[in-house]
Protein backbone atom coordinates (compact mmCIF):
# COMPACT_ATOMS: atom_id res chain seq x y z
CA UNK A 1 0.00 0.00 0.00
CA UNK A 2 2.75 2.51 0.74
CA UNK A 3 4.63 2.28 -2.51
CA UNK A 4 4.56 5.09 -5.05
CA UNK A 5 2.20 5.41 -8.01
CA UNK A 6 2.64 8.12 -10.62
CA UNK A 7 0.21 8.10 -13.51
CA UNK A 8 -0.02 10.52 -16.45
CA UNK A 9 1.66 13.21 -14.41
CA UNK A 10 2.07 16.67 -15.92
CA UNK A 11 3.84 19.39 -13.93
CA UNK A 12 4.26 22.94 -15.16
CA UNK A 13 5.57 26.30 -13.94
CA UNK A 14 4.66 29.83 -14.97
CA UNK A 15 2.40 30.94 -17.78
CA UNK A 16 2.45 32.53 -21.19
CA UNK A 17 5.79 32.56 -22.94
CA UNK A 18 7.55 31.62 -19.69
CA UNK A 19 5.50 28.49 -19.12
CA UNK A 20 7.69 25.44 -18.62
CA UNK A 21 6.19 21.99 -19.03
CA UNK A 22 8.73 20.44 -16.72
CA UNK A 23 7.16 16.96 -16.62
CA UNK A 24 4.91 15.53 -19.34
CA UNK A 25 2.75 12.40 -18.94
CA UNK A 26 5.11 10.55 -16.66
CA UNK A 27 3.96 7.16 -15.34
CA UNK A 28 5.68 4.60 -13.13
CA UNK A 29 5.05 2.52 -10.03
CA UNK A 30 7.32 1.56 -7.17
CA UNK A 31 6.10 -1.28 -4.96
CA UNK A 32 6.65 -0.97 -1.22
CA UNK A 33 10.18 -2.11 -0.40
CA UNK A 34 11.48 -1.46 -3.91
CA UNK A 35 14.03 1.06 -5.02
CA UNK A 36 13.51 3.01 -8.24
CA UNK A 37 16.01 5.27 -9.96
CA UNK A 38 15.55 8.43 -12.04
CA UNK A 39 18.39 9.42 -14.33
CA UNK A 40 18.66 11.66 -17.35
CA UNK A 41 19.44 15.02 -18.79
CA UNK A 42 20.08 17.99 -16.53
CA UNK A 43 16.84 20.02 -16.45
CA UNK A 44 14.67 17.12 -17.63
CA UNK A 45 12.25 17.17 -14.67
CA UNK A 46 13.70 14.63 -12.21
CA UNK A 47 13.69 16.92 -9.16
CA UNK A 48 10.30 18.26 -10.23
CA UNK A 49 8.71 14.80 -9.91
CA UNK A 50 10.05 14.49 -6.36
CA UNK A 51 8.95 18.01 -5.49
CA UNK A 52 5.47 17.39 -6.87
CA UNK A 53 5.17 14.32 -4.63
CA UNK A 54 6.10 16.35 -1.54
CA UNK A 55 3.68 19.13 -2.45
CA UNK A 56 6.26 21.71 -3.55
CA UNK A 57 5.09 22.06 -7.14
CA UNK A 58 1.56 23.50 -7.07
CA UNK A 59 0.59 23.12 -10.75
CA UNK A 60 0.09 19.52 -11.75
CA UNK A 61 -2.47 17.10 -13.03
CA UNK A 62 -2.62 13.33 -13.14
CA UNK A 63 -2.51 10.81 -10.32
CA UNK A 64 0.03 10.56 -7.50
CA UNK A 65 -0.03 8.14 -4.61
CA UNK A 66 2.55 7.85 -1.83
CA UNK A 67 2.74 7.16 1.90
CA UNK A 68 -0.54 5.24 1.60
CA UNK A 69 -2.44 8.33 0.44
CA UNK A 70 -3.92 9.43 -2.84
CA UNK A 71 -2.38 12.89 -3.13
CA UNK A 72 -4.33 16.09 -3.62
CA UNK A 73 -3.39 19.73 -3.25
CA UNK A 74 -1.89 19.72 0.21
CA UNK A 75 -0.01 17.22 2.36
CA UNK A 76 -0.85 16.20 5.91
CA UNK A 77 1.61 15.88 8.77
CA UNK A 78 1.20 12.11 8.69
CA UNK A 79 2.30 12.21 5.04
CA UNK A 80 5.59 13.85 6.07
CA UNK A 81 5.99 11.29 8.83
CA UNK A 82 5.96 8.51 6.26
CA UNK A 83 7.48 10.27 3.22
CA UNK A 84 10.72 12.26 3.57
CA UNK A 85 12.90 13.93 1.00
CA UNK A 86 16.62 14.70 0.77
CA UNK A 87 16.96 17.79 -1.42
CA UNK A 88 19.51 18.22 -4.17
CA UNK A 89 20.68 21.49 -2.73
CA UNK A 90 21.46 20.94 0.97
CA UNK A 91 22.51 24.54 1.50
CA UNK A 92 19.13 25.89 0.49
CA UNK A 93 17.26 23.27 2.50
CA UNK A 94 18.97 24.02 5.83
CA UNK A 95 18.04 27.15 7.75
CA UNK A 96 21.22 29.26 8.01
CA UNK A 97 20.63 30.23 11.64
CA UNK A 98 19.67 26.80 12.95
CA UNK A 99 22.38 24.57 14.34
CA UNK A 100 22.51 20.88 13.47
CA UNK A 101 21.05 20.17 16.90
CA UNK A 102 18.11 22.53 16.32
CA UNK A 103 17.39 21.07 12.89
CA UNK A 104 17.20 17.54 14.20
CA UNK A 105 15.42 18.20 17.49
CA UNK A 106 12.80 20.30 15.73
CA UNK A 107 12.03 17.50 13.26
CA UNK A 108 11.97 14.88 16.01
CA UNK A 109 9.76 17.07 18.21
CA UNK A 110 7.34 17.80 15.37
CA UNK A 111 6.77 14.10 14.85
CA UNK A 112 6.29 13.41 18.56
CA UNK A 113 9.40 11.42 19.38
CA UNK A 114 10.78 11.14 22.88
CA UNK A 115 14.36 10.46 23.92
CA UNK A 116 15.44 13.16 21.48
CA UNK A 117 18.94 13.54 22.87
CA UNK A 118 19.83 9.91 22.31
CA UNK A 119 18.23 9.91 18.87
CA UNK A 120 20.29 12.90 17.72
CA UNK A 121 23.48 11.20 18.80
CA UNK A 122 22.50 8.04 16.90
CA UNK A 123 21.45 9.90 13.76
CA UNK A 124 24.73 11.83 13.58
CA UNK A 125 26.57 8.60 14.11
CA UNK A 126 24.62 6.87 11.33
CA UNK A 127 25.65 9.48 8.76
CA UNK A 128 29.27 9.46 9.92
CA UNK A 129 29.34 12.93 11.45
CA UNK A 130 29.79 12.29 15.16
CA UNK A 131 28.75 14.50 18.03
CA UNK A 132 31.42 17.16 17.52
CA UNK A 133 29.26 18.53 14.69
CA UNK A 134 26.12 18.74 16.77
CA UNK A 135 26.26 22.43 17.61
CA UNK A 136 27.64 23.72 14.33
CA UNK A 137 25.76 25.98 11.92
CA UNK A 138 25.47 25.25 8.18
CA UNK A 139 28.15 27.78 7.20
CA UNK A 140 30.62 25.98 9.47
CA UNK A 141 30.24 22.74 7.53
CA UNK A 142 31.75 21.52 4.29
CA UNK A 143 29.46 20.66 1.36
CA UNK A 144 29.44 16.96 2.18
CA UNK A 145 28.89 17.55 5.89
CA UNK A 146 25.80 19.64 5.09
CA UNK A 147 24.50 16.91 2.83
CA UNK A 148 24.86 14.40 5.67
CA UNK A 149 22.88 16.67 8.01
CA UNK A 150 20.12 16.73 5.38
CA UNK A 151 20.18 12.93 5.21
CA UNK A 152 20.04 12.66 9.01
CA UNK A 153 17.05 15.00 9.07
CA UNK A 154 15.20 12.90 6.49
CA UNK A 155 15.88 9.72 8.47
CA UNK A 156 14.78 11.30 11.77
CA UNK A 157 11.00 10.62 11.52
CA UNK A 158 11.70 6.98 10.55
CA UNK A 159 9.84 7.32 7.25
CA UNK A 160 8.52 4.45 5.12
CA UNK A 161 9.43 6.14 1.86
CA UNK A 162 12.51 8.19 1.02
CA UNK A 163 12.77 10.53 -1.94
CA UNK A 164 16.49 11.00 -2.52
CA UNK A 165 17.66 13.75 -4.88
CA UNK A 166 21.37 13.27 -5.58
CA UNK A 167 21.92 12.22 -1.96
CA UNK A 168 25.62 11.46 -2.31
CA UNK A 169 26.82 13.74 -5.10
CA UNK A 170 28.66 16.03 -2.65
CA UNK A 171 30.33 13.17 -0.78
CA UNK A 172 33.68 11.57 -1.35
CA UNK A 173 33.30 7.98 -2.47
CA UNK A 174 34.28 6.45 0.88
CA UNK A 175 31.58 8.41 2.74
CA UNK A 176 29.25 7.68 -0.17
CA UNK A 177 29.88 3.96 0.36
CA UNK A 178 28.99 4.32 4.07
CA UNK A 179 25.75 6.19 3.31
CA UNK A 180 24.72 3.80 0.54
CA UNK A 181 25.37 0.81 2.82
CA UNK A 182 23.30 2.50 5.54
CA UNK A 183 20.44 3.05 3.09
CA UNK A 184 20.69 -0.57 1.92
CA UNK A 185 20.57 -1.84 5.53
CA UNK A 186 17.63 0.39 6.45
CA UNK A 187 15.67 -0.75 3.43
CA UNK A 188 16.29 -4.39 4.30
CA UNK A 189 15.43 -3.91 7.97
CA UNK A 190 12.33 -1.72 7.57
CA UNK A 191 11.14 -2.58 4.07
CA UNK A 192 11.54 1.03 2.97
CA UNK A 193 10.67 2.37 -0.49
CA UNK A 194 13.21 4.54 -2.30
CA UNK A 195 12.85 6.90 -5.23
CA UNK A 196 16.33 8.08 -6.05
CA UNK A 197 17.74 10.63 -8.51
CA UNK A 198 21.40 10.45 -9.45
CA UNK A 199 23.69 11.30 -12.34
CA UNK A 200 26.01 8.53 -11.31
CA UNK A 201 24.80 5.47 -13.17
CA UNK A 202 26.94 3.18 -11.02
CA UNK A 203 25.26 4.52 -7.89
CA UNK A 204 21.78 4.07 -9.36
CA UNK A 205 22.78 0.62 -10.57
CA UNK A 206 23.96 -0.28 -7.09
CA UNK A 207 20.81 0.94 -5.33
CA UNK A 208 17.88 0.38 -7.69
CA UNK A 209 16.08 -2.53 -9.34
CA UNK A 210 14.46 -0.40 -12.02
CA UNK A 211 15.50 2.87 -13.60
CA UNK A 212 13.59 5.50 -15.59
CA UNK A 213 15.54 7.60 -18.07
CA UNK A 214 14.29 11.17 -18.55
CA UNK A 215 14.87 13.70 -21.23
CA UNK A 216 13.21 17.06 -21.79
CA UNK A 217 10.28 16.42 -19.41
CA UNK A 218 9.55 12.90 -20.55
CA UNK A 219 10.42 9.41 -19.45
CA UNK A 220 11.93 7.90 -22.57
CA UNK A 221 12.58 4.45 -21.17
CA UNK A 222 12.15 2.36 -18.02
CA UNK A 223 14.76 -0.36 -17.77
CA UNK A 224 15.80 -3.07 -15.36
CA UNK A 225 19.17 -2.79 -13.67
CA UNK A 226 20.16 -5.96 -15.50
CA UNK A 227 19.62 -4.32 -18.88
CA UNK A 228 21.52 -1.28 -17.74
CA UNK A 229 24.49 -3.34 -16.60
CA UNK A 230 24.42 -5.29 -19.85
CA UNK A 231 24.43 -1.93 -21.68
CA UNK A 232 21.25 -2.89 -23.51
CA UNK A 233 19.16 0.24 -23.83
CA UNK A 234 16.24 0.62 -26.19
CA UNK A 235 16.20 4.38 -26.63
CA UNK A 236 18.91 6.26 -28.50
CA UNK A 237 19.32 8.78 -25.68
CA UNK A 238 19.91 6.06 -23.10
CA UNK A 239 22.55 4.60 -25.36
CA UNK A 240 24.30 7.96 -25.48
CA UNK A 241 24.08 8.29 -21.70
CA UNK A 242 25.51 4.83 -21.05
CA UNK A 243 28.32 5.37 -23.50
CA UNK A 244 29.45 8.67 -22.03
CA UNK A 245 29.46 7.19 -18.51
CA UNK A 246 32.86 5.62 -19.09
CA UNK A 247 34.74 8.86 -18.38
CA UNK A 248 35.82 11.96 -20.26
CA UNK A 249 37.05 11.37 -23.78
CA UNK A 250 39.21 14.18 -25.05
CA UNK A 251 38.07 15.24 -28.49
CA UNK A 252 40.73 16.22 -31.01
CA UNK A 253 40.97 19.98 -30.68
CA UNK A 254 40.86 21.84 -33.89
CA UNK A 255 42.50 25.23 -33.61
CA UNK B 1 57.01 30.64 -14.41
CA UNK B 2 54.03 28.86 -12.86
CA UNK B 3 50.62 30.47 -12.99
CA UNK B 4 50.21 29.88 -9.28
CA UNK B 5 52.42 28.85 -6.38
CA UNK B 6 51.04 28.05 -2.95
CA UNK B 7 53.53 27.42 -0.18
CA UNK B 8 52.69 26.22 3.30
CA UNK B 9 49.04 27.29 3.34
CA UNK B 10 47.12 27.08 6.61
CA UNK B 11 43.44 27.86 7.26
CA UNK B 12 42.40 27.99 10.91
CA UNK B 13 39.10 28.51 12.68
CA UNK B 14 39.41 29.60 16.31
CA UNK B 15 36.46 28.78 18.57
CA UNK B 16 35.70 28.69 22.27
CA UNK B 17 36.86 25.08 22.45
CA UNK B 18 40.15 25.57 20.62
CA UNK B 19 41.45 26.11 17.11
CA UNK B 20 40.33 23.90 14.24
CA UNK B 21 42.92 23.55 11.48
CA UNK B 22 40.99 23.05 8.24
CA UNK B 23 44.06 23.28 5.98
CA UNK B 24 47.42 22.32 7.46
CA UNK B 25 50.44 23.45 5.50
CA UNK B 26 49.77 22.47 1.89
CA UNK B 27 52.10 23.42 -0.95
CA UNK B 28 51.45 23.06 -4.65
CA UNK B 29 51.78 24.89 -7.91
CA UNK B 30 49.61 25.20 -10.99
CA UNK B 31 50.90 25.38 -14.54
CA UNK B 32 48.91 25.61 -17.75
CA UNK B 33 47.25 22.37 -16.80
CA UNK B 34 44.19 20.67 -15.38
CA UNK B 35 45.00 20.04 -11.73
CA UNK B 36 42.51 17.80 -9.95
CA UNK B 37 41.91 17.88 -6.19
CA UNK B 38 40.10 14.92 -4.68
CA UNK B 39 39.77 13.86 -1.08
CA UNK B 40 37.73 13.27 1.97
CA UNK B 41 34.63 15.33 2.64
CA UNK B 42 35.78 18.07 5.02
CA UNK B 43 39.47 17.66 4.14
CA UNK B 44 39.89 21.32 3.17
CA UNK B 45 39.47 21.32 -0.62
CA UNK B 46 37.00 24.22 -0.77
CA UNK B 47 38.90 26.17 1.90
CA UNK B 48 42.08 25.82 -0.16
CA UNK B 49 40.30 27.27 -3.20
CA UNK B 50 38.75 30.11 -1.23
CA UNK B 51 42.01 30.93 0.52
CA UNK B 52 43.71 31.52 -2.84
CA UNK B 53 41.10 34.21 -3.53
CA UNK B 54 41.30 35.42 0.08
CA UNK B 55 37.62 34.61 0.52
CA UNK B 56 37.79 32.92 3.92
CA UNK B 57 35.15 34.47 6.16
CA UNK B 58 35.81 35.58 9.71
CA UNK B 59 36.77 34.21 12.19
CA UNK B 60 38.87 32.10 9.81
CA UNK B 61 42.58 32.91 9.60
CA UNK B 62 44.74 32.27 6.53
CA UNK B 63 48.52 32.11 6.64
CA UNK B 64 50.99 31.07 3.99
CA UNK B 65 54.67 31.51 3.27
CA UNK B 66 53.64 32.57 -0.21
CA UNK B 67 50.66 32.54 -2.56
CA UNK B 68 51.85 33.94 -5.86
CA UNK B 69 50.18 34.44 -9.22
CA UNK B 70 52.69 35.03 -11.97
CA UNK B 71 55.23 35.70 -9.26
CA UNK B 72 53.16 38.39 -7.48
CA UNK B 73 52.39 37.64 -3.85
CA UNK B 74 48.66 37.68 -3.16
CA UNK B 75 49.16 37.73 0.59
CA UNK B 76 50.78 41.17 0.30
CA UNK B 77 48.05 42.74 -1.85
CA UNK B 78 45.56 45.33 -0.64
CA UNK B 79 41.87 44.44 -0.62
CA UNK B 80 41.48 46.75 -3.64
CA UNK B 81 44.13 44.90 -5.63
CA UNK B 82 42.49 41.64 -4.58
CA UNK B 83 39.20 42.74 -6.11
CA UNK B 84 40.94 43.14 -9.46
CA UNK B 85 42.49 39.71 -9.10
CA UNK B 86 39.07 38.19 -8.35
CA UNK B 87 37.33 40.09 -11.11
CA UNK B 88 39.87 39.53 -13.86
CA UNK B 89 42.60 37.02 -13.20
CA UNK B 90 41.20 34.21 -11.08
CA UNK B 91 37.59 33.02 -11.20
CA UNK B 92 36.00 30.51 -8.90
CA UNK B 93 32.92 28.37 -9.46
CA UNK B 94 31.60 27.76 -5.95
CA UNK B 95 30.37 24.41 -4.74
CA UNK B 96 26.85 25.77 -4.11
CA UNK B 97 26.16 27.55 -7.37
CA UNK B 98 22.63 28.71 -6.64
CA UNK B 99 23.77 30.14 -3.35
CA UNK B 100 26.35 32.31 -5.07
CA UNK B 101 23.93 33.72 -7.63
CA UNK B 102 21.89 36.78 -6.69
CA UNK B 103 18.39 35.48 -5.87
CA UNK B 104 16.53 38.69 -6.78
CA UNK B 105 18.12 39.28 -10.17
CA UNK B 106 17.28 37.36 -13.33
CA UNK B 107 19.89 35.07 -14.80
CA UNK B 108 20.16 37.28 -17.89
CA UNK B 109 20.70 40.48 -15.88
CA UNK B 110 23.47 38.80 -13.91
CA UNK B 111 25.32 37.53 -16.94
CA UNK B 112 24.92 40.88 -18.71
CA UNK B 113 26.17 42.75 -15.68
CA UNK B 114 29.38 40.75 -15.47
CA UNK B 115 29.90 40.96 -19.21
CA UNK B 116 29.43 44.72 -19.18
CA UNK B 117 32.20 45.01 -16.58
CA UNK B 118 34.65 43.44 -18.98
CA UNK B 119 33.68 44.50 -22.43
CA UNK B 120 32.77 47.79 -23.93
CA UNK B 121 29.69 46.62 -25.77
CA UNK B 122 26.26 47.94 -26.63
CA UNK B 123 23.24 46.63 -24.72
CA UNK B 124 22.15 44.55 -27.71
CA UNK B 125 25.58 43.01 -28.13
CA UNK B 126 25.77 42.22 -24.44
CA UNK B 127 22.39 40.52 -24.59
CA UNK B 128 23.34 38.48 -27.62
CA UNK B 129 26.59 37.45 -25.95
CA UNK B 130 24.76 36.37 -22.79
CA UNK B 131 22.36 34.20 -24.79
CA UNK B 132 25.29 32.73 -26.65
CA UNK B 133 26.98 31.75 -23.41
CA UNK B 134 23.84 29.99 -22.18
CA UNK B 135 23.72 28.06 -25.41
CA UNK B 136 27.39 27.18 -25.13
CA UNK B 137 26.74 25.41 -21.82
CA UNK B 138 23.92 23.40 -23.44
CA UNK B 139 20.95 25.26 -21.94
CA UNK B 140 17.94 24.07 -23.93
CA UNK B 141 15.86 27.26 -23.91
CA UNK B 142 18.22 30.20 -23.42
CA UNK B 143 15.54 32.87 -23.98
CA UNK B 144 13.40 31.59 -21.11
CA UNK B 145 16.36 31.00 -18.81
CA UNK B 146 17.60 34.53 -19.53
CA UNK B 147 14.36 35.93 -18.04
CA UNK B 148 14.20 33.45 -15.13
CA UNK B 149 15.40 33.73 -11.51
CA UNK B 150 18.00 31.39 -9.97
CA UNK B 151 15.44 29.46 -7.89
CA UNK B 152 13.65 28.51 -11.10
CA UNK B 153 16.71 26.63 -12.34
CA UNK B 154 17.45 22.95 -11.88
CA UNK B 155 20.61 21.96 -9.96
CA UNK B 156 22.63 21.36 -13.10
CA UNK B 157 21.35 24.49 -14.84
CA UNK B 158 22.60 26.55 -11.88
CA UNK B 159 26.03 24.97 -12.22
CA UNK B 160 26.18 25.70 -15.93
CA UNK B 161 25.11 29.32 -15.45
CA UNK B 162 27.88 29.79 -12.88
CA UNK B 163 30.45 28.30 -15.22
CA UNK B 164 29.31 30.57 -18.05
CA UNK B 165 29.59 33.63 -15.78
CA UNK B 166 33.01 32.73 -14.47
CA UNK B 167 34.41 32.39 -17.95
CA UNK B 168 33.36 35.91 -18.99
CA UNK B 169 36.47 37.68 -17.68
CA UNK B 170 38.67 35.25 -19.58
CA UNK B 171 40.61 34.37 -16.42
CA UNK B 172 44.19 33.12 -16.25
CA UNK B 173 43.12 30.68 -13.55
CA UNK B 174 39.77 29.00 -12.97
CA UNK B 175 39.07 27.26 -9.67
CA UNK B 176 36.09 24.99 -10.18
CA UNK B 177 34.66 23.44 -6.99
CA UNK B 178 32.54 20.41 -7.93
CA UNK B 179 31.42 22.24 -11.07
CA UNK B 180 29.70 19.32 -12.77
CA UNK B 181 28.37 17.18 -9.91
CA UNK B 182 24.76 17.90 -10.95
CA UNK B 183 25.24 17.31 -14.67
CA UNK B 184 24.35 14.20 -16.58
CA UNK B 185 27.34 12.64 -18.27
CA UNK B 186 26.51 13.88 -21.72
CA UNK B 187 26.03 17.55 -20.79
CA UNK B 188 29.06 17.18 -18.52
CA UNK B 189 31.20 16.20 -21.48
CA UNK B 190 30.09 19.29 -23.40
CA UNK B 191 30.83 21.61 -20.49
CA UNK B 192 34.21 20.03 -19.81
CA UNK B 193 35.24 20.36 -23.42
CA UNK B 194 34.76 24.13 -23.09
CA UNK B 195 37.15 24.17 -20.13
CA UNK B 196 39.49 21.88 -21.99
CA UNK B 197 39.69 24.24 -24.93
CA UNK B 198 40.54 27.15 -22.64
CA UNK B 199 43.42 25.19 -21.14
CA UNK B 200 44.70 23.93 -24.48
CA UNK B 201 44.15 26.98 -26.65
CA UNK B 202 44.56 29.87 -24.22
CA UNK B 203 46.83 28.39 -21.61
CA UNK B 204 44.40 28.82 -18.73
CA UNK B 205 45.23 26.99 -15.50
CA UNK B 206 42.38 24.93 -14.07
CA UNK B 207 41.97 23.67 -10.51
CA UNK B 208 39.27 21.04 -10.65
CA UNK B 209 37.87 19.92 -7.29
CA UNK B 210 35.77 16.78 -7.62
CA UNK B 211 34.68 13.56 -5.96
CA UNK B 212 34.37 11.78 -9.27
CA UNK B 213 37.53 9.68 -9.48
CA UNK B 214 36.87 8.35 -12.99
CA UNK B 215 36.25 11.84 -14.26
CA UNK B 216 39.33 13.34 -12.62
CA UNK B 217 41.45 10.52 -13.89
CA UNK B 218 40.25 10.89 -17.48
CA UNK B 219 40.00 14.70 -17.56
CA UNK B 220 42.90 16.07 -15.48
CA UNK B 221 46.69 16.05 -15.91
CA UNK B 222 47.75 15.83 -12.26
CA UNK B 223 45.84 15.04 -9.07
CA UNK B 224 46.36 16.07 -5.45
CA UNK B 225 44.72 13.79 -2.90
CA UNK B 226 43.77 15.56 0.34
CA UNK B 227 43.08 14.10 3.73
CA UNK B 228 42.49 15.99 7.00
CA UNK B 229 43.83 19.29 5.71
CA UNK B 230 46.95 17.88 4.10
CA UNK B 231 48.04 16.50 0.74
CA UNK B 232 48.71 12.80 1.22
CA UNK B 233 49.59 11.94 -2.37
CA UNK B 234 50.27 13.57 -5.73
CA UNK B 235 50.05 11.61 -8.94
CA UNK B 236 49.56 11.73 -12.67
CA UNK B 237 45.84 11.66 -13.37
CA UNK B 238 46.00 8.79 -15.81
CA UNK B 239 47.88 6.79 -13.17
CA UNK B 240 45.32 7.42 -10.42
CA UNK B 241 44.32 3.76 -10.45
CA UNK B 242 47.89 2.87 -9.47
CA UNK B 243 47.97 5.30 -6.53
CA UNK B 244 49.78 4.00 -3.46
CA UNK B 245 48.51 5.78 -0.37
CA UNK B 246 46.12 3.58 1.61
CA UNK B 247 43.56 6.40 1.70
CA UNK B 248 43.59 6.73 -2.09
CA UNK B 249 43.48 2.94 -2.46
CA UNK B 250 40.50 2.91 -0.10
CA UNK B 251 38.71 5.51 -2.22
CA UNK B 252 39.27 3.52 -5.39
CA UNK B 253 37.98 0.38 -3.71
CA UNK B 254 34.79 1.94 -2.40
CA UNK B 255 33.50 2.93 -5.86
CA UNK B 256 30.34 1.15 -6.96
CA UNK B 257 30.78 -0.33 -10.42
CA UNK B 258 28.18 -0.81 -13.08
CA UNK B 259 29.99 -3.79 -14.58
CA UNK B 260 30.71 -5.52 -11.27
CA UNK B 261 27.75 -5.44 -8.90
CA UNK B 262 28.44 -5.95 -5.24
CA UNK B 263 25.85 -6.18 -2.50
CA UNK B 264 27.85 -4.14 -0.03
CA UNK B 265 30.36 -1.45 -0.83
CA UNK B 266 33.75 -1.58 0.77
CA UNK B 267 34.24 1.06 3.44
CA UNK B 268 37.44 2.65 4.49
CA UNK B 269 39.16 2.06 7.80
CA UNK B 270 40.82 5.35 8.60
CA UNK B 271 44.24 5.07 10.18
CA UNK B 272 45.12 7.88 12.65
CA UNK B 273 48.65 7.81 11.24
CA UNK B 274 47.43 9.37 7.95
CA UNK B 275 46.44 12.52 9.79
CA UNK B 276 49.91 13.07 11.20
CA UNK B 277 52.11 12.35 8.22
CA UNK B 278 53.68 15.44 6.66
CA UNK B 279 51.92 17.06 3.73
CA UNK B 280 53.29 15.92 0.38
CA UNK B 281 54.42 18.72 -1.92
CA UNK B 282 52.50 19.31 -5.14
CA UNK B 283 54.98 21.93 -6.41
CA UNK B 284 56.13 21.73 -9.99
N1 LIG C 1 10.12 27.03 -9.53
C1 LIG C 1 10.29 26.92 -10.86
N2 LIG C 1 9.84 27.89 -11.69
C2 LIG C 1 10.02 27.79 -13.02
N3 LIG C 1 10.63 26.77 -13.64
C3 LIG C 1 11.10 25.78 -12.88
C4 LIG C 1 10.97 25.78 -11.45
N4 LIG C 1 11.54 24.67 -10.96
C5 LIG C 1 12.01 23.99 -12.03
N5 LIG C 1 11.75 24.64 -13.19
C6 LIG C 1 12.12 24.21 -14.54
O1 LIG C 1 11.70 22.88 -14.73
C7 LIG C 1 12.63 22.16 -15.51
C8 LIG C 1 12.99 20.87 -14.81
O2 LIG C 1 13.74 21.15 -13.63
P1 LIG C 1 14.23 20.02 -12.62
O3 LIG C 1 14.80 20.74 -11.45
O4 LIG C 1 13.13 19.07 -12.37
O5 LIG C 1 15.37 19.31 -13.49
P2 LIG C 1 16.30 18.07 -13.08
O6 LIG C 1 15.99 16.95 -14.01
O7 LIG C 1 16.22 17.82 -11.63
O8 LIG C 1 17.74 18.65 -13.50
P3 LIG C 1 19.17 18.57 -12.74
O9 LIG C 1 19.66 17.22 -13.02
O10 LIG C 1 19.97 19.63 -13.45
O11 LIG C 1 18.94 18.87 -11.30
C9 LIG C 1 13.80 23.10 -15.77
O12 LIG C 1 13.69 23.63 -17.05
C10 LIG C 1 13.62 24.20 -14.74
O13 LIG C 1 14.08 25.45 -15.22
N1 LIG D 1 33.37 28.60 9.76
C1 LIG D 1 33.90 27.43 10.12
N2 LIG D 1 34.17 27.12 11.40
C2 LIG D 1 34.70 25.94 11.76
N3 LIG D 1 35.02 24.97 10.89
C3 LIG D 1 34.79 25.19 9.60
C4 LIG D 1 34.23 26.43 9.13
N4 LIG D 1 34.09 26.36 7.79
C5 LIG D 1 34.57 25.15 7.44
N5 LIG D 1 34.98 24.45 8.52
C6 LIG D 1 35.57 23.10 8.51
O1 LIG D 1 36.71 23.09 7.68
C7 LIG D 1 36.88 21.81 7.10
C8 LIG D 1 37.23 21.94 5.64
O2 LIG D 1 36.09 22.39 4.94
P1 LIG D 1 36.03 22.40 3.35
O3 LIG D 1 34.74 23.08 3.00
O4 LIG D 1 37.27 22.93 2.77
O5 LIG D 1 35.91 20.83 3.02
P2 LIG D 1 35.90 20.11 1.62
O6 LIG D 1 37.16 19.33 1.48
O7 LIG D 1 35.57 21.08 0.55
O8 LIG D 1 34.70 19.05 1.82
P3 LIG D 1 33.46 18.66 0.88
O9 LIG D 1 34.02 17.67 -0.10
O10 LIG D 1 32.52 18.00 1.84
O11 LIG D 1 32.93 19.89 0.26
C9 LIG D 1 35.58 21.03 7.37
O12 LIG D 1 35.83 20.00 8.30
C10 LIG D 1 34.63 22.06 7.92
O13 LIG D 1 33.77 21.52 8.90
MG1 LIG E 1 17.53 18.17 -10.07
MG1 LIG F 1 33.89 21.46 -0.52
Amino acid sequence: MSGIVIKDLDVWFGSGRDRVDAVRSASFEVAQGDSFGLVGESGSGKSTILRALTGLAPDWRGKMQAGGELLGKSRTRSFYKSVQMVFQDPYASLHPRHSVDQVLSETLGLHGFSGIDKRIVNLLDDVGLGSSFRFRYPHQLSGGQRQRVAIARALAPEPQTLLLDEPTSALDVSVQAEILNLLTDLRAARNLTYLMVSHDLAVVGHMCERIAVMRNGEIVEIMSVGDMRAMQPVHEYTKQLLESSRGYVRAELSA
Amino acid sequence: MNLLDVENLWVRFPSRTGVFDAVRGVSFSLGKERLGIVGESGSGKSMTGRAILRLIRKPGIVTADRIAIDGQDIMAMSERQMRTVRGQRISMVMQDPKFSLNPVMTVGEQIMESYALHANATKAETRRKALEMLEAVSIRDPERVFRAYPHEMSGGMGQRIMIAMMLIPDPEILIADEPTSALDVSVQTQVLSILDRLVEARGMGLIFISHDLNLVSSFCDRVLIMYAGRIVEVCRADRLSEAQHPYTRGLLNSLPRLDQPDRRLEVLKRDPVWRNADSVSGML
